[in-house]
């Protein structure tokens, strides 16, 4: 079971404001998959190598060349909140 | 103009070549054809020809309709998210690149579920898609815009992606192909990142030949994508028309799971027509494969809640108005851009890469990953393919599923195990079947699975099982197949 206290938790860790509504759910969802999920708990994996990655690949390496990258501007536009050539943001600690 | 839609994109391609159809002729019949969409298919479409930045030079191909999760140069690409509403991306996919260097002009960008998580599109940020065959059903997911506008009569073909079954379950519930290329095969620059280990690019059409014609333009090598390493050779238009000498795997394990009883018939009657064919079929043991479902809701979302950390209303994006400081703009702006479904996958994915839990989720769920593909190695040391039924359902009602995660997170239980493996699979239409407890006749998908970079092998299977089921059934006024 997931209880309230690790829905906040793992909230926080995600960068995401939950409602208490969602949190109430969130914690009868995840545990539902969870409970799901914790079969493979039975299965003997003691000396299976894991699997991160499929296609049996080494380093891919270049050659380091100087090429154009992306004009500052360009860059730029898409931003919410774009400022002397920078992304602006709000401060780490807001004056309240 | 009804007989140039009926062209597949291929037939339209060898008329134009032969001098019988114009480029443009084509792109405005199905331009037109677009602007009718009743089924919310599509989330933008092109104008007068005109799509942002891009311009093909010489059209010689069908128009395409491309998921919305492909970065297109100054066309809008939202990934079906409210974070993204108003994107324009200042470069262009891969994938969608080669389609215009081949002469491909883009019809649309379509919908689908919010980053590419659900089986029914009913995820979107922009409203659900109908299924051209039932428009109370839902067209399957995530690629179900894609799939939807090609059943229906909106596009002559598409692409999707599919990281647990997004373009073959789709396809499955609209009646038509759908290939999951091995991982690899495609370039996945400019594809916005869901699971970067298991998203793969792929077609959506109407029949095989047009699969093999897309995967032959989509395939190769990519300096922009590390892993993209591409087919040895490019595919060949397929032209095989017996199964003889070939062996075909079922399951035992995945035979009888939640499956439909009409699906199950369409199945079975697949089954003898393979050997009809000259095929043989047996039962293997995927002892795994099963506990697909559980890996993958632990792989998927935890390499989504690394990827998606990058929407934090800074560089792009919609920022959610606040007076706080920076950590509580990131919260709100998370908490209004994110949709349920996908706030509920980066929380397992969080979770499940916690201090405390990795060991016992991701840690496990990618030790049975390697379990689920040496299962399938030793099916392929016997056999040429593995099948099973694309979906255990035919197309369910909107709303049937929301309320219940998991019993959507089961639509992938068949085709979940060949992602995690990283192998080939094709979904093609076998049938019409009601849905259990009644209603309209419906399509059914039939999987067939290959090894690595089998594609040309798996092409050829399915093109010549394609005309022997001679599916010809078309979503229309009434379920008369």
């Amino acid at each position: 079971m997931i209880e309230r206290e690790q829905v906040l938790h793992v909230a926080k860790l995600s960068r995401l404001r939950l409602s208490e509504a969602e949190v109430e759910k969130m914690a009868g969802e995840l545990s539902g998959i969870l409970e799901h999920v914790d079969r493979i708990g039975e299965l003997d994996l003691d000396d299976v190598a894991p699997t991160s990655h499929v296609v049996d690949l080494e380093n891919v390496l270049r050659p380091d060349q100087s090429r154009p990258s992306w004009p500052r501007e360009v860059m730029l536009e898409q931003a919410p909140d774009p400022a002397e050539g920078a992304f602006r943001v709000p401060s780490p600690r807001a004056e309240s | 103009m009804a007989e140039l839609l009926d062209l597949t994109a291929l037939e339209a391609h060898a008329a134009m070549c032969a001098g019988e159809l114009s480029a443009e002729d084509c792109h405005d019949a199905w331009t037109e054809a677009a602007a009718g969409d009743e089924l919310n298919a599509y989330l933008w479409r092109s104008q007068n020809g005109e799509a942002g930045g891009i311009k093909v030079e010489r059209p010689c191909l069908a128009p395409i309709a491309v998921k919305d999760i492909f970065c297109t140069e100054a066309v809008p690409t939202t990934a079906a998210s409210k974070i993204l509403e108003g994107y324009r991306p200042p470069y262009t996919a891969t994938a969608v690149r080669r389609l215009i260097e081949a002469g491909a002009p883009i019809l649309g960008k379509t919908n689908m579920d919010e980053f590419a998580m659900g089986s029914s599109n009913e995820n979107s940020a922009y409203g659900a898609v109908l299924n051209p065959w039932d428009r109370t059903r839902v067209p399957g997911g995530s690629s179900g815009g894609s799939a939807a506008a090609v059943a229906g009569g909106l596009a002559p073909w598409a692409i999707g992606t599919d990281t647990g079954g997004s373009i073959r379950q789709p396809a499955s519930l609209c009646g038509i192909v759908g290939l999951k290329p091995t991982y690899g095969a495609i370039s996945r620059y400019g594809m916005i990142a869901f699971a970067s280990s298991l998203d793969q690019c792929g077609p959506l059409t109407r029949d095989v030949s047009d699969a093999a014609l897309l995967l032959a333009i989509l395939q190769g090598r990519d300096s922009c994508d590390s892993t993209s390493v591409g087919l040895e050779t490019a595919p060949r238009l397929p032209d095989r028309e017996d199964l003889r000498g070939l062996r075909f795997a079922v399951p035992a394990e995945m035979r009888s799971d939640g499956m439909e009883a009409g699906v199950r018939a369409v199945f079975e009657a697949t089954l003898k027509r393979i050997e009809d064919l000259g095929g043989e079929i047996a039962e293997v043991s995927l002892p795994h494969a099963e506990h697909g479902i559980s890996a993958y809701y632990v792989i998927a979302p935890a390499e989504a809640s690394s990827n998606l950390a990058r929407y934090d209303g800074v560089r792009y994006g919609v920022r959610a108005a606040t007076d706080g400081d920076v950590v509580e703009m990131y919260e709100s702006t998370r908490a209004a851009g994110f949709g349920d479904e996908v706030k509920r996958r980066i929380m397992l994915g969080t979770y499940a890469l916690s201090s405390g839990y990795y060991d016992a989720y991701y840690g496990r769920a990618q030790k049975v990953r390697t379990k689920i593909a040496e299962d399938f190695a030793a099916a392929f040391g016997q056999f040429d393919f593995v099948v099973t039924p694309t979906s255990p359902s035919v197309a369910f009602g909107l709303g049937e599923k929301t309320d219940d995660p998991l019993a959507m997170y089961m639509n992938d239980f068949f085709t979940v195990p060949m992602s995690l493996a990283g192998i080939p699979a094709i979904s093609i239409p076998a049938g019409l079947a009601e849905p259990d407890g009644g209603g309209p006749q419906l399509p059914v998908g039939f999987q067939i699975a290959a090894p690595a970079f089998g594609e040309q092998k798996l092409l050829e299977a399915a093109y010549a099982l394609e005309q022997a089921i001679a599916f010809k059934a078309k979503p229309g006024n009434g379920t008369d197949g």
